[in-house]
């Protein structure tokens, strides 16, 4: 039997136009769901689409001006860095002082790691629950110490009120003042005490997350490398500063992108623990968006908000994605 | 001696961090077999003096509609993703072509963005669909958005299958559902596995897409029935707790039985390539 080139190239072209065809329906959902939406999303923000009526009379950026001055939108953005900064950070500590641990050769390291991995499987709302009651301000955590008969702990956890900020009198307001930062001495730029308990809740339920990925990331690496350093009369400690963590640095940076454009959008939690807080002092965009949008009718505003919750998560997350994909071409 | 003294530090930390990873799970177990006289916020350390499910009685009959709904909800999006992302991810390994590579990534991006961006047109659209309001439109709306990761998870996983077996097999004129049926689909479990766990879990502890397609309680899945009790005031405390971990016994369930199969699929949707 001869072997027929064309006919082959032919029939698998078609088969190829087959394959093309079946993720036709994947691909016309995400475009329309996921771009589409996001266009028809950016529309409604330079509308003036203000009640339960849509009205898509263009206003320019007027929504995105507003939003800029008005003084919620100003806390929410101080909220979210400061719950990004402490949330990832402690993710991170957290995450790597018990995968540098476990990678001891420890036994029931399987056991540690499910316990320390439980909590992703559960819901933010329900974390949100547990939390509330655990840190709440006459019962959980804060009578913890009366059960060894000590005084109680009188913290008001996610009620306080409280905005920790470096004081415009004191000795570093008057430096920042100096170099031209004073607006850095001003609440707007100070540590909602509450949101830590929002920190706290969160990190409980992802930095065992961050474990895995760096116990795996460990383990991936060369055991012959850490010998010959043990060999060399390196410490422990030396290995895991000179060796493993520069050789880990990929994780830091996979782990910091997942928390950070979670962080970014965190809506769940904050609803089911402390809504928006004493002052808005655990409030967020995400919350700030359901509640203007879906409660107050101001779909242009929430729209808005949106928007701008979208740049900051794609200004995380694509330059990531452009360095994973070829980092994976090259392998 | 030093190096013993290491050994019982490194347990001594780690068993720290248990407990206190496990603290929430106690107050949660404590506080539902309390009875209703012992439940004072003071005694919330306290064990219970004997085992009583009133709690859990109490929970279970505010929430056992609503976790019927997240269960009729989250078996079809589970189940139609699964196979959406095991086709996406057939096709995306072994049958490329020109631009699949960019397409693949404009699907990435879409499991990344806040779906707050989407919400206002999801909500337009499931109305004029009229499946707003009904566990369908939130059916609809977590197996779109369940694309780019299902995919991703078995576009990983097929890329472990050598490509030499289905080049093979489209010479000897296999077509590409035979190819698929003979030789991709078989090896298919693990990734389905994965991938059914992952939705599975991410679906029934949705809250925002749940509380934004859905304003009918009789209508809406298991965590927005628990944020709603925990946001009533009516509802005492250990209701409130018996109730979460009843919300989050299934994931829980799947999470202990197969627990390697969720390690995977973290570690795929974490570290792309």
């Amino acid at each position: 039997m001869r072997f027929d080139g064309r006919r082959l190239l032919r029939r698998v072209t078609s088969e190829q136009a087959a394959a093309v065809a079946l993720i036709v329906p994947s691909v016309v959902a995400v475009g329309v769901f996921v771009y589409g939406f996001i266009g028809w999303s950016a529309l409604v923000a330079v509308s003036r689409w203000d009640t339960v009526r849509p009205d898509y009379t263009y206003v320019g950026l007027s929504n995105f001006r507003n939003l800029i001055e008005y003084f919620r939108f100003q806390i929410d953005i101080r909220n979210t860095v400061v719950f990004t900064l402490f949330f990832v950070g402690a993710c991170l500590v957290i995450g790597f002082s018990l995968a540098a641990l476990l990678d001891r050769r420890v036994w029931g390291e399987g056991l540690f790691r499910s316990i320390y991995l439980f909590p992703m499987a559960v819901s933010f709302i329900v974390t949100g629950v547990v939390w509330r009651w655990l840190l709440a301000p006459r019962a959980g955590v804060n009578i913890l110490p009366e059960k060894v008969g000590l005084p109680a702990l009188s913290y008001g956890w996610y009620t306080d009120a409280h905005v920790m900020n470096i004081h415009a009198d004191s000795r570093l307001g008057d430096a920042l003042h100096a170099a031209g930062l004073g607006f850095l001495a001003d609440p707007n730029y100070g540590i909602p005490v509450a949101m830590i308990s929002v920190v706290i809740a969160a990190t409980w339920q992802m930095s065992g997350f961050v474990m895995v990925m760096y116990l795996a990331g460990l383990r991936a690496i060369p055991d012959e490398l850490r010998d010959a350093a043990r060999v060399d009369g390196a410490s422990e400690a030396q290995i895991l500063r000179h060796i493993s963590l520069p050789l880990l640095r990929p994780v830091t940076l996979s782990a910091i992108i997942i928390l950070g454009h979670q962080s970014l959008k965190i809506f769940d939690l904050v609803m089911s623990m402390s809504r928006r807080g004493p002052g808005f002092a655990t409030d967020v965009p995400a919350l700030f968006m359901f509640e203007t949008t879906f409660q107050g009718n101001h779909f242009s505003q929430g729209a808005a908000i949106s928007i701008v919750m979208l740049l900051a998560v794609s200004l995380l997350v694509i330059p990531y994605l452009f360095w994973s994909l070829r980092r994976e071409a090259r392998l | 001696m030093t190096i013993r003294w290491s050994r019982v530090a490194i347990y001594t930390v780690l068993i720290l961090f248990a407990l206190l990873y496990l603290m929430p799970i106690y107050v949660l177990l404590v506080t539902g077999l309390k009875s209703f006289q012992e439940v004072r916020l003071e005694q919330m350390w306290n064990l219970p003096s004997g085992l009583r499910f009133d709690s859990f009685r109490e929970a279970y009959d505010a929430l056992d509609s609503n976790l019927a709904n997240s269960f009729k909800m989250v078996i079809p999006a589970t189940v139609v993703s699964c196979m959406l992302g095991s086709v996406n991810g057939y096709v995306l390994t072994k049958w490329r072509f020109p631009g699949s590579d960019i397409l693949f990534f404009l699907l990435l991006y879409g499991m990344f963005i806040p779906y707050q961006s989407v919400l206002i047109p999801l909500v337009k659209t499931l109305q004029q669909l009229h499946v707003y309001g009904s566990l369908w439109g939130l059916v609809v709306t977590h197996v779109v958005y369940g694309i780019p990761i299902t995919t991703l998870i078995f576009r990983n996983y097929y890329a472990n299958i050598p490509t030499e077996l289905v080049e093979a097999a489209k010479i000897d004129g296999a077509s590409i559902f035979g190819i698929y049926r003979r030789i991709v689909f078989p090896l298919s479990l693990p990734g389905f596995v994965v991938v059914a766990i992952w939705q599975f879990t991410s679906i029934w502890n949705d809250f925002l897409f749940a509380v934004t397609v859905t304003s009918n309680p009789t209508i809406q899945p298991a965590t927005v029935a628990l944020n709603n009790m925990a946001g009533s005031y009516i509802v005492e405390w250990n209701v409130q707790m018996a109730g979460a971990l009843i919300a989050a016994l299934p994931t829980l369930i799947v999470y202990i039985i197969l627990g390697r199969f969720f390690v995977r699929g973290l570690m795929a949707g974490a570290m792309r390539g």
